[in-house]
């Protein structure tokens, strides 16, 4: 069992910060209700993935030794993304040389950081949430939360215990729905490819309520969506399992 | 044909619209896919196979040149000749020199994606060699003057009505009235006019899955049995390989087998393994007179020691194009040249040089599908984001995209700054969507908001919320 009331940092990562708010307070409910101590580093700003992965490697380091001064000191770090943690606990340690002090700070910040639902049912042992949530729901998994962190079972499982929650598959829950950082701006038309192809799935499943939780995919996923009308609404998995049914879908304004 | 791996934006336009295409590759993706996850789970040391399939390949990288010279001694002792090729113009020479020294007029070749690198057809039809293609695949691509689409399928963009109508106008014989409508019937069609140029060849040139070191021998797998009679019943046998084909051992090549054909087509073994060494012996009951190796660098040298030299690895079984949602939704043709896929965005700009190329390791959304079931366990994100980093440093990326980069990282690193940033355009931007939760159009966000519109911020940073709540 992890240390009682143990003390969180939450990473609220700079899309969820500006854009979707409502994502980061959910996961503090969530952090709360699991036990933990939350606090909000405000130093804080992006992970520095984009610049990582547009190989502007200098500007990545400088923002990830502004993430591992931040979160120094804190018995974990949680983010409400799998891509952000990723970043961290995956390509972080790349950053520096092997043997200096900033790559065993990044090893060691790795360590302790965690995707949110992860972080629940991993370390606080978290097996059902006490929410409420109407929804015919499809789960979609993000690729870095899958791929480097092995997040698969665990949103499942969740929310299959939120109390008005049904999961139907879709086809391909594993394949990428063309989000990719700044790949959906510079290639849109393969982006939308590969959307049209998503969403033919999440329809096919005749899911009112989609679900994932990356706010980036979410946002690429919602956009086409609502472009075509469509009634889905779109979620990101803390909110669904903080019962926040209250704030407006992604995309929508009531 | 030249390349055009520079004008990837306009061929993903062009492949995007093309509805033959399209039609093709719906099946193609998810079949293979469904194949290889039936080998794999059949198979309890799959993943431990492509564990040792690494170290093999690692090994053999760190002392190619140990390796390479061993592999000569052995073929050269069984009676064959090996030539070494810096380039693809060195290569193509020394083909067509051992096809004149042999009076050829005709050449039957085997399937060989190096073949398709030096672009060695039509360097033969300009010398008046006739090349044929016997992989079915490639013969198809050969009549329609095309590349392959696929690595290890040349031509999974076509349609079979497609196929039908390039036989009517390549197969001037044939009876306007034959019934071309069933796949067996074109296989028909093709094996008839290619059996017949087996006979008429005067050399056959077959690639090489592997070189064995131990023992001087080469080996294909196929499908179609092509390859056995392309360098079996001509006088002359020409292997064309890359350097990093070499294994050490027999049973190195075993090892390596074992996820090669389960990768690819999810076959536990491909139909035809066929191994060959030097010319016909005495007591041989067939076999070629002359065995010529040529054994092709272009480019790949330079790659050793470096960042990317995990590259190399790649046995070339198409698993990482099969998977990739983007080889998925645009084809082959649209990478401009002749690898295409991830390991095509990875490869490409080694051989053809990063300012030819810049945009292939850019299209990707780093998804990691491919590197998950590379049987190589080849790290091509990694090496895709590698190639970034030398485009960054050179400039080479669009200057909206380096500038837009610049500006967010400048203010990224000053969190203060940051924090004023994003407060006002969370608000400008929830405005703009005038209470309706998302915006169709966002100054400066062309490529997201032409397919999509933007969902609208909800007002207030976490931050800024967060400090309210803590008063």
């Amino acid at each position: 069992m992890p240390e009682a009331r143990p003390r969180v940092g939450l990473f609220v990562t700079c899309l969820v910060d500006m854009m979707r708010p409502s994502i980061g307070f959910a996961a503090v409910k969530l952090l709360e209700d699991a036990g933990c101590r939350v606090e909000v580093p405000d130093t804080q700003t992006c992970c520095g993935q984009p610049a990582y992965n547009s190989g502007d490697k200098a500007d990545a380091v400088t923002l990830a030794r502004n993430i591992i001064a931040a979160f120094r000191g804190f018995d974990y770090v949680v983010a409400p993304s799998g891509s952000c943690a990723g970043m961290i606990v995956k390509h972080y340690p790349e950053l520096f040389a092997e043997g200096t002090a900033d790559h065993a700070a990044a090893v060691e910040l790795g360590h302790r950081t965690y995707e949110l639902v992860s972080f629940l049912t991993r370390v606080m042992k978290v097996q059902k949430v006490d929410a409420q949530f109407a929804a015919r729901a499809t789960y979609h998994d993000s690729c870095s939360g899958l791929r480097e962190l092995g997040i698969s079972a665990e949103p499942r499982q969740l929310l299959a215990s939120v109390e008005g929650v049904s999961l139907r598959e879709m086809t391909d829950s594993n394949v990428c729905c063309g989000f990719g950082g700044t790949f959906c701006v510079k290639y849109p038309d393969i982006s939308d490819k590969m959307l049209e192809k998503k969403l033919k799935h999440i329809a096919d499943t005749g899911a009112d309520t989609l679900i994932a939780g990356d706010l980036g995919c979410l946002m690429n996923m919602a956009g086409k969506l609502k472009r075509e009308g469509s009634a889905i609404k779109v979620r990101h998995v803390a909110e669904v399992l903080a019962g926040d049914m209250a704030t407006p879908s992604i995309g929508e304004a009531e | 044909m030249e390349a055009s791996a520079a004008t990837f934006p306009a061929n993903v336009i062009k492949a995007l619209a093309d509805s033959q295409l399209q039609y093709a590759m719906t099946e193609t993706g998810p079949r293979f896919q469904t194949k290889r996850s039936v080998a794999r789970d059949a198979l309890p040391e799959f993943d431990a196979l492509r564990d040792q399939s690494r170290d093999i390949k690692n090994h053999v990288l760190d002392h190619l040149d140990i390796y390479l010279e061993r592999y000569e001694a052995k073929v050269q002792a069984s009676g064959g000749h090996v030539h070494w090729a810096a380039t693809a113009e060195e290569a193509r020479a020394q083909i067509l020199e051992i096809c004149r020294k042999a009076n050829a007029r005709v050449v039957t070749k085997g399937k060989s994606m190096i073949s398709e690198e030096i672009d060695l057809n039509h360097h033969l039809e300009a010398n008046g060699i006739q090349p044929v293609e016997t992989d079915l695949g490639e013969y198809l691509i050969q009549i329609r003057n095309e590349r392959p689409s696929h690595i290890i399928a040349p031509a999974v963009h076509l349609t079979r009505d497609q196929v039908e109508a390039d036989f009517r106008k390549a197969h001037t014989h044939l009876d306007p009235n034959r019934d071309l409508t069933e796949i067996p019937a074109l296989v028909e069609e093709a094996r008839t006019v290619l059996r017949q140029k087996y006979f008429e060849a005067d050399a056959g040139v077959t690639g090489a899955n592997f070189l064995i070191a131990e023992t001087g021998t080469s080996i294909i797998v196929t499908n179609e049995g092509n390859g056995d009679l392309t360098q079996t019943l001509p006088k002359v046998h020409i292997v064309i390989a890359s350097i990093e084909k070499i294994v050490p051992t027999l049973e190195d090549a075993a090892t390596i087998l074992r996820v090669l054909a389960r990768s690819a087509t999810g076959q536990d073994f491909s139909n035809y393994t066929t191994l060959s060494t030097g010319p016909r012996r005495d007591g041989d009951p067939d076999g070629p007179e002359e065995y010529h190796v040529v054994i092709l660098d272009n480019g790949r040298s330079n790659v050793l020691g470096t960042e990317f030299q995990d590259m190399l690895r790649c046995i070339r079984c198409g698993a990482c194009l099969n998977h990739c949602p983007v080889y998925n939704a645009v084809g082959g043709h649209a990478y401009g040249w002749v690898y295409p896929g991830p390991i095509g965005s990875v490869v490409t700009p080694a051989l053809v040089g990063i300012e030819n190329a810049k945009h292939l390791p850019n299209a990707s959304t780093f998804c990691g599908r491919c590197e998950e079931v590379c049987p190589m366990r080849i790290p091509l994100p990694k090496m895709l984001r590698h190639w970034r980093e030398k485009e960054f440093e050179r400039h080479l990326q669009p200057a909206s995209i380096r500038w837009g980069l610049r500006f967010w990282a400048f203010a990224a690193k000053r969190p203060k700054l940051y924090q004023f940033g994003t407060r006002i355009a969370a608000r400008v931007l929830a405005n703009m969507g005038h209470g309706k939760g998302r915006l169709r159009n966002v100054p400066l966000a062309s490529g997201w908001t032409k397919y999509r519109d933007f969902p609208a911020p909800q007002g207030k940073t976490f931050q800024q919320m967060w400090k309210e709540r803590a008063k």
